[in-house]
């Protein structure tokens, strides 16, 4: 039996529509560092301490950028910048990775990480512009409350192993299930991911790009005037930003 | 009538000069002052069993610091994670990947000397391709240490090799680190036959002046060799062939390790001349090596003095000029088109390589790669005295070692995303460096005591086939074809 090995055939430029996409608004970030936390809770991020973090080694699969504008005194902040897995229709990690642990799954249309499958070379986090990848350094240990506090859906990561914000699809593959059962189609807005979800401003939309009644699809209508990061490489992401409207 | 003396006094003195000229090159040239055959063979055979109290003093030493840096440190990686390295975000890739492509230059000028200068039949090269192609095999040795360092989880390192399974899982064949795995692993193989197959007759012959496991150990090497025709014509064919195909090989080892760093999509990586670029670096670094491994050869073991004579050096010194010049032709290639082509993000790299923290390691490159070797190597007295171009090599080196520390974790230090900008700051990196540094050292040393270093047949051949002939007033030097 031979395996046909199918790279994602995306086409380049406007004809590309992903499936799952989000939109965030940047104006109404607050930059309270709830999706942060609700991301880590989901995901079962480990927190790596006081040290590994203070030389950049810290976990989080999003992460809030702040930024300002000037030199002392006349500093201006500007909006926060939440940034995640952008889950690129192109993505640079996934080419470079020598054990196909990091591959773009035809389904979902997401790039994913198999963790049992990654060897730790670390080469797509080096290729990944958005630098939104983390990677395993130690064996994090979760103080004694903590450790029940595992979600069950999702892999437990040891060291060694790179890992990526997934767009919560065990979340997807719930809804999808359910819908299943039930002998219908996933309604958008029926779920959510867990930063979308812990957002007190609504400042993170998720939900289908490629169907343009959704709520991701009409905001970006709405506001007309989204970015997407780093588009001049190529990378076709998914997630688009509103600034300043 | 004047002019007439003058004529005939010229010509006096030429001949004068042309009888001292052939005293200069027989105490010059190694291939024109030939030793009966028994004799060289003694002499390196008595290098091999000469080993003063020194030699074990310092191969205790690196025993230790391989002990403690190479396998306890590994050890301690393995068990505890990469934590205890100095790799953060965004530095993914430190020190370990420096001291691969590192290793992998120094192993490339083992071949370069060796096959190149076999092709193209330059006689120099007879005495010192067997000290080049062990640099070649141990090198390796110490880049694969460093790769498997580097991963995560290295105890899963197979899944790289395309080995059959249940699950039909191959390797990323899209990706540069399996092409990189092919190319080293072929490269190990086909340097390590390489090295081997001139090492034959030296082996036979060791086997017939030695008692003992020595005479096992060499008998099980030699494999039957008793030096008949055939025998001989097959080893020839071998040689010849191996020379013609390895030196496509090791251009494309140093051309796929640069595709590491060109393919990906890093400002200051996706360099379209990185190719070439590594190669010549390689070639710099390794002839470096090699002109540091030989001036300790030749100060430290027996009769090497015969064998390596200054004349070498002078050679190497010359070809190191050229590639010096060579790798400065790509280095300021590199930059220029790099800074032509505009980018900000390129133009924010390239001056943080010269301003930033780490600027002094760029200058210091500039200095070791270029001005030194410059201003040293152009003079044939200085390129013929061996602690002056072990000087130069050992700066070379760690020129061509801070131009890849650049190239990986001080590039790697700055991105796209200013918000994860982050210096890098070695950890365990430093003693898994000195501990392969030291391994490189020790299977170097215990290899010269092992194996016979100079290719003896090589040199008797060369000497055999070298003449000294008169015509007229003028004294040439002549070769046979033999081969």
């Amino acid at each position: 039996m031979a395996i046909e090995l199918k790279v994602s055939e995306v086409k380049m430029g406007e004809a590309y529509v992903g499936k799952w996409g989000m939109v965030i608004d940047q104006d109404m970030c607050t930059g309270c560092q709830a999706c942060v936390a609700a991301c880590a809770m989901e995901n079962n991020i480990s927190f790596v301490g006081e040290t590994d973090s203070g030389y950049g080694r810290s976990m989080h699969w999003i992460r809030i950028e702040r930024f300002w504008e000037g030199s002392y005194p006349e500093v201006k902040m500007t909006p926060n910048q939440p940034m995640l897995c952008q889950q690129c229709g192109a993505a640079t990690c996934e080419p470079v990775c020598p054990a196909f642990a990091t591959v773009h799954s035809q389904a979902e249309q997401l790039n994913l990480q198999v963790y049992n499958r990654c060897v730790g070379t670390r080469y797509c986090a080096n290729n990944c512009p958005y630098q939104v990848r983390s990677f395993n350094w130690r064996d994090y240990k979760r103080p004694e409350p903590l450790s029940n506090q595992l979600n069950p859906d999702v892999t437990v990561r040891r060291r060694g192993v790179m890992e990526k914000c997934t767009f919560c699809i065990q979340r997807i593959h719930k809804a999808q299930d359910m819908a299943k059962s039930e002998g219908r189609e996933v309604v958008d807005g029926e779920f959510t991911t867990a930063c979308a979800q812990a957002c007190p401003a609504s400042a993170i939309t998720f939900g289908r790009v490629d169907n343009p009644d959704s709520l991701v699809s009409q905001l970006a209508r709405v506001h007309g005037h989204g970015v997407k990061h780093l588009e001049e490489l190529g990378t076709l992401p998914n997630v688009t930003y509103f600034k300043g409207g | 009538m004047a002019g007439y003396n003058k004529k005939a006094e010229t010509a006096h003195v030429k001949a004068e000069h042309n009888q001292h000229d052939e005293e200069h090159f027989r105490e010059k040239h190694l291939m024109l002052d030939p030793l009966p055959r028994g004799q060289m063979n003694d002499m390196v055979m008595e290098s091999m069993y000469t080993t003063s109290w020194k030699f074990w003093v310092v191969f205790a030493i690196l025993s230790v610091i391989v002990a403690w840096g190479l396998f306890y440190s590994w050890g301690r990686m393995i068990l505890e994670g990469l934590g205890i390295a100095g790799v953060n975000r965004p530095v993914y890739w430190g020190i370990f990947l420096v001291n691969t492509v590192f290793w992998i230059g120094i192993s490339h000028a083992g071949t370069f000397i060796s096959a190149i200068l076999r092709v193209f039949k330059a006689e120099f090269r007879r005495p010192f391709t067997r000290a080049a192609e062990l640099m070649t095999t141990f090198g390796l040795v110490q880049a694969g240490f460093s790769i498997f360092m580097h991963m995560g989880r290295v105890w899963v390192s197979y899944w790289l090799m395309p080995y059959p399974n249940e699950r039909m899982l191959w390797p990323n064949l899209h990706s540069p680190l399996t092409w990189d795995l092919l190319a080293i692993t072929t490269y190990l193989l086909s340097s390590t036959m390489y090295l081997f197959l001139p090492l034959i007759p030296d082996l036979a012959m060791a086997r017939d002046r030695s008692t003992g496991w020595r005479r096992t150990f060499y008998k099980t090497l030699a494999l039957g060799f008793r030096g008949t025709e055939g025998e001989w014509a097959h080893l020839r064919n071998a040689m010849s062939i191996f020379a013609f195909a390895i030196i496509p090989v090791m251009f494309s080892v140093h051309t796929i390790v640069s595709w590491d760093f060109a393919a990906a999509t890093r400002p200051g990586w996706n360099s379209s001349i990185f190719g070439p670029y590594f190669v010549v670096g390689a070639l710099h670094s390794g002839m470096g090596a090699v002109i540091m491994v030989l001036a300790i050869v030749r100060g430290t073991m027996k009769n090497m003095k015969y064998f390596i004579r200054p004349e070498h050096f002078d050679a190497i010194g010359k070809l190191m000029l050229i590639i010096s010049m060579t790798w400065a032709y790509f280095f300021f290639n590199d930059y220029m088109v790099q800074w032509y082509g505009g980018d900000k993000w390129t133009h924010m790299l390239l001056h943080f390589h010269e301003s930033g923290p780490m600027g002094w390691m760029w200058f210091a490159m500039l200095i070791f790669n270029i001005a030194i070797p410059w201003a040293v190597l152009w003079n044939q007295k200085w390129r013929s005295t061996p602690w002056i171009v072990f000087i130069v090599g050992l700066l070379i080196n760690v020129g061509m070692w801070f131009e890849r520390y650049i190239i990986i974790p001080i590039s790697l230090s700055i991105n796209r995303m200013p918000f994860t900008w982050r210096l890098y700051h070695p950890g365990v990196e430093i003693p898994l460096g000195i501990g392969t540094l030291a391994f490189f050292i020790l299977l170097y040393m215990a290899a010269s005591r092992l194996i016979p270093l100079i290719p003896v047949w090589e040199v008797e051949e060369g000497q055999m086939a070298h003449e000294l002939k008169k015509f007229g007033r003028e004294t040439v030097v002549t070769v046979s074809e033999l081969e």
